[in-house]
């Protein structure tokens, strides 16, 4: 399958700090990628340099081939980027956001105001779209920022921690427009906290900690590998340890459990 | 760059111009820094010391208002630094970087906004300033090279505010710093009292520097006089100024987003 974001080897430090430290990416096309990993794990700077906003001190990367470094032109062209903290202007309306960025895109004015109220129908911002960014809730700033990231119909996106500090409704509907994003053959780059977040939503997850990649898989691997329940148990007696082997076998249904033979 | 580029990169420049002239329609009270202030400098001015000063209130106030113009438009410039590293806390830069448009633009779109900020900053300083009793001896034409020079010193010396608002952390630094950096930059000059009396030192600064410079250059047009000395002065002092702090702005707008 074709890789919509390949990026091999990313290091970036700060001072002592590395924010990454060597990091390997594949996204396929049209598919969901999660970021899954706490604060300070490199996710976000991740992201930034995937969006030409960072130069990496090493490594390299491509957005449907085109070099983030070599040729970053036509890698915003290409992408849309929804950051962790809402980026709109809160002074502008939903509206004048919108029509702001259609017209730096090259969309002509009446095209814009088209664009926009096609977005704000959209995301369901049509009541709101002639009030100030600023008086939005959390989950509207946050679909206005989705809709503005998606102006320039981009066919990879990426959301940083998109539902951070929202309310479970908010954070629901915005998993639903990304899943109405993904259905029309967008990519996504997902990063978040949560990994109901990212298992909800992506066909892959890979796990940052500390700017490295410690686990990769499909969601359901990696709940099994990372979140899978343990049971211990200790037969009082040697002699009934191949019972509890049956017993665990059979309630497990995953064959025989692991065993550790200690003398007591 | 090809021209198709650069109409491009024009046209971007404008579209962010329009998003800050929305901003200040939103929050008339960003405009007070260019309205109230240069009218309490006039007004306090002029009738505390334009007796004691130049005889007369009339003859001081003739003399001040072309100063003050100049030094409200440096003032009314130096916002653009807090303006922008608001802008870049916030988020908003980050946006238009991962667009395809000029890495220039959110600047060049920015200081294009503040010209709306220099007109009304002049428009209500000659306002009062007609009412307490100013007159210009010239004619209109004058005035209108006057008013273009003020704004033209304002867009070329808020590029050193963008440098500084590209350094600091957060736009109170930034406020704090271009207080510190204007006051004695416009207070050394003879915007409110001539230099003969100054010591040496000061006297030699403030016979070269550009708020009395162009203070001289707006008197001559307004006021009628000497024009080409402090003129050639003060554009010498802008190219100056667009010279040394455009490059370090940008680039220190680079390093920080």
């Amino acid at each position: 399958m074709a890789l919509a974001i390949r990026a091999e080897g990313l290091v970036k430090h700060y001072g002592e700090t590395k924010a990454l430290d060597g990091v390997d990416l594949e996204v396929p096309e049209g598919k969901v990628v999660g970021v899954l990993g706490p604060n300070g794990a490199g996710k976000t700077t991740a992201v930034r340099v995937l969006a030409t906003l960072l130069r990496p001190d090493a490594g390299h990367a491509t957005v449907h081939g085109h070099d983030v470094l070599k040729d970053p032109r036509a890698v915003r062209s290409l992408i849309g980027l929804t950051g962790q903290y809402a980026s709109v202007d809160e002074d502008l309306s939903g509206t004048e956001n919108l029509v702001l960025l259609a017209r730096l895109l090259d969309f002509s004015r009446a095209g814009a105001r088209a664009k926009a109220a096609e977005l704000l129908e959209q995301f369901e911002l049509t009541d709101a779209a002639g009030r100030a960014a600023k008086t939005y809730s959390g989950g509207m700033r946050r679909r206005l920022d989705l809709a503005a990231s998606l102006v320039g119909n981009p066919s990879v996106l990426y959301l940083d921690e998109p539902t951070t500090g929202l309310d479970p409704h908010a954070r629901n509907e915005v998993w639903a427009v990304v899943r109405k994003l993904v259905a029309n053959g967008v990519t996504v780059l997902l990063t978040t906290q949560y990994l109901e977040e990212a298992d909800q939503l992506a066909d892959s997850i890979t796990v940052f900690d500390h700017g490295r990649v410690v686990a990769e898989g499909r969601p359901d691997e990696l709940k099994r590998r990372v979140g899978g329940q343990t049971l211990q148990v200790r037969p009082t007696s040697l002699r009934d340890l191949d019972v509890v082997y049956r017993i665990l076998g059979d309630l497990t249904g995953s064959g025989r459990p692991a065993t550790t033979t200690r003398a007591c | 760059m090809s021209t198709i580029a650069l109409d491009r990169g024009m046209r971007h420049g404008f579209s962010l111009a329009w998003r800050g002239i929305l901003k200040i329609r939103k929050n008339p009270e960003q405009l007070m820094d260019v309205t109230l202030a240069p009218i309490i400098f006039l007004v306090m001015f002029t009738y505390l010391f334009g007796g004691a000063l130049a005889g007369n209130t009339d003859a001081y106030l003739q003399m001040l208002v072309p100063g003050i113009m100049v030094m409200n438009i440096l003032q009314a410039s130096m916002t653009a630094g807090v303006q922008m590293n608001t802008d870049v806390s916030k988020g908003v830069f980050d946006r238009f970087r991962s667009m395809p448009i000029a890495r220039s633009a959110p600047l060049v779109g920015a200081v294009l906004a503040d010209i709306v900020r220099y007109v009304v900053c002049i428009v209500v300083l000659l306002v009062v300033a007609t009412i307490m009793g100013f007159r210009v001896q010239t004619g209109p034409a004058e005035l209108l090279i006057a008013a273009a020079l003020t704004i033209l010193f304002g867009l070329c010396f808020c590029w050193a505010s963008v440098f500084v608002g590209m350094l600091l952390k957060t736009p109170q630094a930034v406020q704090g710093m271009m207080f510190v950096l204007i006051m004695p930059l416009t207070f050394g000059s003879n915007v409110f009292v001539g230099t003969s009396t100054m010591p040496g030192w000061l006297k030699a600064w403030a016979d070269i520097s550009p708020v009395s410079l162009l203070s001289d250059a707006l008197r001559g047009l307004l006021n009628g006089g000497a024009i080409a000395g402090p003129l050639t002065g003060s554009l010498i002092w802008m190219a100056g100024a667009v010279a040394v702090f455009f490059p370090l702005a940008m680039w220190a707008y680079r390093k920080r987003v």
